[in-house]
């Protein structure tokens, strides 16, 4: 196949995969900055992925100031809107892992508290409080064997497909790239689609606005072709 | 009348209603009985009531049975809801072993066979002794953060015999060495207090509770309780006052047989004094197309709340498209997106402030109700509770 064979059938389907969360609390609270920190190193990587990663999938069409549960946190409950800058600009997407992410954070709080002469605390807000999701896979019965059917059900399909393809495969399942721009790499064969989706930044809005850009590259790419 | 499924399509997210279908494979034939305290009044009737036929037309066994009991077991359950709030309530040896018969009796009258037994709030809470087979959850509708210590050592001994636990925000849990699950209430779009209603159909019901549409209105809907804080709306609406020519009608079910409720609705009357721009209105129980009409009425409204059990008359409001000013009780401000949605806020002045400031930007109205309604269609659905059971019976019932 090549690259100008956007309506080819693939020999291999795609068959899109949504998922629905359960939160479940951990029972540990954060009241300051410290105690973030501290917690942050050991809560189960799972409760890093919930206020990091699954954030997308509870907040799927507003987008929210900042962009993880940590920096919304600092700015809105605590009212440290430097830490809160410094912890919005994490990218989960420049981390292979979620414990180099967890690292990271960490550092960061470590860094701005050596800093401080005191430590920023809440005082009227609420604490922070740990949780952690399960993730039930649904198969939804909705496949794509084209590059045109890939348009169609992303355009129609539940938005926790696109999170479970887009976050889940990828990071919890340490899958090497997002589901999708692997099936068009491997299943349509078209190399330069899939190094665009793959440069989708994920993390720069909300699941709705993901769906929007995935659909905006499929249509740009059929109607070259 | 029984709402399908598929009715949901037109109001739902995209997808969803498919979603749940394909979700709702993953347990089809399996069983779930649902108990509660009472059938008709309180929000886990509410959401029973309409949940168990959705769940039964997905082929999932669904029952809803309800417990029966003596005057006096109801008597000592209403002092025990108090305790578990906060209140400082005497409750005697006796009365907890009017708890332990009510609790015996029907467990071993009550058909409880299924896999997911599923346990809405303390009344019922002590069958968990009688346990037999299936999954046993318990789903705490109240705000346990702050209980009256001897009121939850008592019910703590149920709770530890549960599989899992389901509060609806983590700060309402207690420590429990067992699984909390988190989930939040949802309003179904289509029953009677949310469900659409045409122009002159407001108009009327709005007339026939005799309050003029001649003003904007500020709206709080709540029961005449302290923590509802219907004094601190007034203060409010005066601040508002002096800049807007405006309305606040503050409407709550009856006070009957209810001596706080009484005695807060006679503060606000004197707090109300003659201003002819007060409306107090008490409604009938399940008063749902008047509260849906006057919420559609309303030009913003107002959620005046010191503490809240979560408080879904938040997204019922803007699932109308309205503003919503809250207090900062916990489940308000887990609805409330700040300065998107409305605003939550830490005092009667604070309130007063942001009503003034919507008031003053009739743009800022429509924008953020905008935003209020569809964030309400993505998070506070019945239909994404509905996923949130169908997950954990998935999650939690024996393979």
């Amino acid at each position: 196949m090549t690259q100008q064979t956007g309506h080819k059938i693939s020999d291999s389907t795609f068959a899109f995969i949504g998922c629905s969360e359960v939160q479940e609390s951990l029972g540990q609270q954060a009241e300051d900055e410290k105690e973030l920190a501290e917690l942050v190193e050991e809560v189960p990587l799972d409760s890093i992925h919930f206020h990091t990663h699954s954030y997308f999938l509870r907040h799927r069409f507003i987008e929210r100031a900042y962009p993880n549960d940590f920096s919304q946190w600092v700015v809105m409950q605590v009212g440290d809107h430097v830490l809160g800058e410094r912890l919005a600009v994490v990218d989960p997407f420049d981390y292979p892992n979620l414990e180099d992410l967890r690292e990271e954070i960490i550092s960061i709080i470590d860094d701005h508290l050596s800093r401080m002469s005191t430590i920023p605390r809440v005082v009227f807000g609420e604490p922070f409080h740990f949780k952690r999701s399960r993730i039930l896979e649904v198969p939804i019965g909705l496949e794509a064997r084209s590059l045109g059917e890939f348009r169609q059900v992303v355009s129609e399909v539940d938005v926790s497909a696109i999170y479970f393809h887009m976050f889940e495969a990828h990071f919890r399942l340490g899958r090497e790239e997002s589901d999708f721009s692997a099936w068009i790499r491997s299943g349509l064969d078209l190399h330069e689609l899939a190094d665009r989706i793959r440069s989708i930044n994920p993390y720069l809005g909300s699941l709705e606005r993901l769906r929007s850009s995935l659909i905006t590259v499929c249509d740009e790419f059929l109607a070259r072709v | 009348m029984t709402t399908a499924l598929d009715d949901y399509r037109e109001v739902s997210p995209k997808g969803t209603v498919d979603f749940l279908y394909r979700l709702s494979d993953l347990v089809k034939g399996k069983s779930v009985v649902h108990v509660s305290a009472v059938r008709y009044g309180g929000g886990a009737a509410e959401l029973l009531r309409r949940l168990v036929p959705m769940m039964t037309a997905l082929g999932v066994e669904a029952r809803w049975e309800v417990i029966a009991g003596t005057q006096e077991f109801f008597a000592v359950v209403k002092r025990l809801t108090d305790a578990l709030q906060g209140r400082d309530e005497k409750i005697t040896e006796d009365m907890y072993q009017t708890f332990r018969e009510i609790n015996e009796r029907n467990a071993k009258t009550l058909s409880l066979e299924a896999d997911m037994i599923m346990i809405h709030d303390h009344q019922p809470a002590g069958m968990v002794e009688y346990r037999a087979s299936g999954a046993w959850l318990w789903r705490c509708h109240l705000d346990l953060s702050q209980p009256q210590r001897r009121a939850w050592t008592f019910l703590r001994r149920y709770a530890l015999k549960y599989d899992a636990a389901i509060f609806s925000l983590s700060s309402f849990a207690q420590r429990l060495p067992i699984p909390k699950f988190l989930m939040y209430p949802s309003i179904d779009p289509l029953s009677p207090k949310n469900r659409e209603m045409t122009r002159s159909e407001i108009n009327q019901i709005v007339d026939r509770l005799g309050i003029p549409r001649t003003k904007p209105m500020i709206l709080q809907v709540a029961k005449f309780e302290r923590f509802k804080d219907p004094l601190g709306a007034i203060q409010a609406y005066r601040i508002v006052k002096k800049h807007h020519d405006c309305r606040l009608v503050l409407a709550g079910s009856g006070v009957m047989h209810d001596p706080e409720g009484e005695a807060v609705l006679a503060e606000a009357r004197e707090a109300a004094g003659r201003d002819p721009d007060i409306h107090l209105v008490q409604l009938p129980p399940e008063a749902d197309l008047e509260i849906n009409a006057l919420q559609r009425t309303a030009t913003v409204v107002l959620q005046k709340s010191i503490r809240e059990g979560f408080g879904v008359t938040v997204s019922e409001a803007m699932w109308k498209g309205k503003p919503v000013v809250g207090g900062n009780a916990e489940g308000i401000a887990a609805q409330i997106i700040d300065e998107v949605t409305g605003y939550v806020v830490h005092s009667a002045e604070g309130a007063g402030f942001r009503l003034r400031h919507l008031l003053n930007n009739p743009g800022l109205i429509a924008r953020m109700g905008a935003a209020g309604r569809e964030h309400v269609r993505r998070n506070f659905f019945i239909t994404r509770q509905l996923g949130d059971f169908l997950t954990l019976m998935k999650i939690m019932s024996p393979q």
